[in-house]
């Protein structure tokens, strides 16, 4: 597993950007707790009055349906989200998925099992986010950027329009272009 | 080959726009060094040595006339003068201007080519078999699924920062002309007991500094699930290959942590979600595809046998003309490695030359391979003395292909910010030692693979002869291995990583070493034996006591005392290109 300093730059940001370019405050505050590592410690002292993001093993162990979001961070165990999260994703207001650096790409696979376990809320990039990973992380599922706040609100907006189509299939689009109608040859520019 | 539809178009134009706005942040100040080099490198741009090298992707080595007339206008335009062919068969060239890099992708879309995910920790380009759909032994043409897999891998949202690069090679013939067994994914295409299409698969292959064998992970996958199965494997790979050491970030080393049957359980629990859904390729989709790789317009021909001629046009016609399944065609080899060239160099006017060859002895296709040479794919029987004397004019006519001085190199420290040691020189020294064609003919097929660095560009571990560029304190020395084979015919069909001789060598003394253990083999050889054939029989033992009996590595301490050059500088050969 990843050492933990990873988590500690991140401040929380109540800015966040929507997918459909709204820009808006919506604040949670990130609890950090020592439960992420042992599941045992600090949970009964989380106050249920202040909505706030906890890490995954304090959110299972919180009494659901919890009025907290959920916290992941890349290193979660991804096989814990089938087991043990599938049961709660229905009442889980938001999930922020942390990315501490722009190379580490583990949150792009888990926003995709996040939404293949049927999570329909707001799914939140939180972290080293930057407007030139927006688009690619719209179409694996995520609906809300808390973006870095050096970032420009018109780059932003660019960037997520950036590409009007793509080959694949993936959260935003979940046909193929191959299934999206025919293909046709020679159309040109 | 593969033309461009109107979304494959607008994708390539946007992502045009997208790095022109990256390239003025970066300009302007507002994205950092750091923030903008992941950005640049997804479009194949590096900050190199003297200056930024941009490598073009060619999609599974395909080429156009037409395309190669760009590439020569760039080379012209943007560049020195001439580019480098590499080999994942793309096109490098090392002498960009950053300011100019937007203007130059816009130029290549016009024709259809791009950059994207030439480098970068992302899938790169796919790579296959130069005699793809004309090879007699073939058994299914790989090029439409190399274009679905293009096409699958082009942006994948969910892979575009996997923990390192990622290379997939599909090979579709009996012959493995893909080194498919050294590759992150590798897919032999074969058929299903059925008849039907589907691929074995193998992952966990490559070179590097850890370099290792794929192991097979699915001993048949219906062609139509190819995507999902790729996707799984990606996935499996992105969340849980290490990103704590960019040594042990290749999936390899993660199927190795986690065993073969352990990685190919995960692999096919993922798999069971995706198997039967959307990634399925369609028979509409395959069909549309294939048709762009529809054989062309071929005459039709009495299998007619090689013209004769004088030596040098039958010695040529030996080496460089290879079969083609279309009876009275032939494919022919164009050789980038002619003595004092740097091997896969290629001119601006040699690439026009090569536009105009493709054109008049064929349908205007090119293709490139992994040897880092051209290929005129369908040329006829009858026209190869016509093709052999105009191929002989424009230097690229050299009868060396699968010899000993059909080198295969990476740029090396001439040029690549990366290597510790000058490829390009010492592949030279060893052509210079090896003059006589008619010696080299006897010699057979002998391949040497050189790279600069441990990132193993040159391939030098599947090399049956492989020289490995390293730097100790400072000083470039030379490590050989041999018997090193890469699954192609030239190998006897085997995977191997080659096996290093001894303690390294001074730059000066390698090409002394390749001759001692050319006599080595030619002392040993039984009758029509190859070289890798005597190593695998005879074993290291004799060629190592006859190399170290004869050429002794310098001390360091001698070698520091004596001041030794490092070679011909970059400046000197970029002069030397700008004569040639």
């Amino acid at each position: 597993m990843n050492a933990p300093d990873t988590l500690l730059p991140l401040l929380p940001t109540s800015r966040v950007l929507t997918r459909d370019g709204v820009f808006t405050d919506d604040p949670w505050p990130l609890r950090a707790t020592d439960a992420r590592s042992d599941g045992s410690d600090s949970i009964d002292r989380i106050d249920d009055s202040e909505p706030a993001l906890l890490p995954l093993a304090a959110y299972l162990a919180q009494p659901q349906p919890a009025v907290h979001g959920l916290w992941l961070a890349p290193d979660d165990d991804p096989a814990l989200l089938a087991t043990q999260l599938a049961g709660h994703l229905a009442s889980v207001p938001l999930i922020a998925i942390q990315f501490p650096r722009v190379a580490d790409g583990r949150g792009y696979s888990l926003a995709h099992l996040v939404r293949r376990l049927g999570y329909a809320g707001d799914l939140r990039a939180i972290g080293e986010v930057l407007v030139d990973q927006l688009f690619m992380m719209k179409r694996v599922g995520f609906s809300s950027f808390a973006l870095r706040a050096d970032q420009h609100d018109d780059d932003a907006l660019a960037a997520l329009r950036r590409y009007d189509d793509a080959y694949q299939a993936a959260f935003d689009q979940p046909l193929p272009a191959y299934r999206r109608g025919r293909r046709v040859q020679g159309a040109s520019r | 080959m593969y033309r461009y539809d109107a979304l494959d178009r607008r994708l390539v134009d946007q992502r045009v726009a997208e790095y022109r706005d990256q390239l003025g942040r970066f300009l302007a100040g507002r994205l950092s060094e750091d923030e903008f080099r992941p950005l640049r490198l997804r479009n194949g741009l590096y900050i190199q040595r003297h200056a930024p090298m941009l490598r073009i992707a060619v999609p599974y080595g395909l080429l156009s006339a037409a395309q190669l007339r760009k590439l020569a206008h760039i080379a012209r335009r943007y560049d020195r003068g001439y580019g480098h062919l590499t080999t994942r068969q793309n096109i490098q060239f090392n002498w960009v201007k950053l300011e100019d890099t937007a203007d130059i992708l816009a130029e290549l879309a016009q024709v259809e080519m791009h950059a994207i995910q030439t480098s970068g920790n992302c899938v790169r380009n796919i790579t296959s078999d130069e005699f793809a759909g004309i090879a007699p032994d073939e058994i299914i043409d790989p090029r439409p699924f190399c274009e679905l897999l293009r096409q699958w891998s082009t942006f994948h949202p969910e892979f575009n920062w996997l923990p390192r690069k990622f290379k997939i090679a599909i090979n579709g013939a009996r012959e493995d002309r893909a080194a498919v067994a050294f590759h992150d994914i590798g897919l032999h295409l074969v058929r299903g007991v059925n008849g039907e299409p589907g691929f074995r698969v193998l992952v966990g292959g490559g070179m590097g500094r850890t370099p290792v064998v794929g192991s097979v992970i699915r001993e048949f996958l219906p062609w139509r699930q190819l995507l999902a199965y790729v996707e799984s494997i990606l996935r499996v790979y992105n969340l849980h290959g290490r990103r704590d050491n960019i040594y042990k970030a290749r999936i390899k080393i993660l199927v190795r942590a986690l065993g073969v049957e352990a990685f190919a359980q995960q692999v096919e629990a993922d798999f069971t979600h995706g198997a039967d859904g959307p990634a399925l390729i369609t028979d509409e989709e395959f069909a549309r595809v294939q048709a762009h790789f529809a054989p062309p317009p071929y005459a039709a021909l009495d299998d007619v046998p090689l013209p004769g001629g004088e030596p040098g046009f039958l010695r040529w016609a030996a080496r460089n003309v290879k079969p083609h399944r279309v009876p009275g065609y032939r494919a022919v080899v164009l050789s980038l490695k002619p003595t004092g060239v740097a091997p896969g160099d290629i001119t601006d006017r040699q690439l026009d030359l090569v536009a105009d060859l493709a054109e008049r002895f064929g349908f205007g296709e090119v293709r490139v391979s992994h040897e880092q040479n051209l290929i005129l794919p369908d040329v006829r029987v009858d026209q190869l003395p016509a093709l052999w004397q105009q191929a002989k004019a424009t230097g690229l006519a050299t009868p060396n292909i699968g010899l000993l001085t059909d080198i295969i190199a990476c740029p090396g420290g001439d040029f690549c910010s990366l290597a510790n040691a000058k490829s390009i020189p010492l592949a030279e020294a060893i052509q210079r030692r090896f003059d006589d064609l008619d010696y080299l003919h006897d010699l057979g097929e002998i391949n040497i693979n050189i790279s600069g660095c441990m990132n193993s560009c040159g391939h030098h571990h599947v090399g049956h002869i492989g020289i490995l560029g390293v730097d100790k304190d400072g000083d470039e020395w030379y490590q050989v291995s041999i018997g090193g084979a890469d699954g192609s015919a030239a190998a006897g069909g085997r995977n191997a990583i080659g096996r290093m001789i001894g303690p390294s060598f001074a730059q000066e003394q390698v090409a002394d070493v390749v001759a001692r253990l050319i006599d080595t083999y030619v002392a040993l050889r039984h009758a029509d034996e190859r070289f890798i054939d005597t190593v695998e029989r005879v074993g290291l033992v004799p060629f190592k006591e006859n190399v170290y009996r004869h050429v002794q590595p310098p001390q360091r301490a001698q070698r520091e005392a004596a001041g030794v050059n490092a070679g011909v500088s970059a400046e000197q050969r970029k002069h030397q290109h700008e004569l040639t």
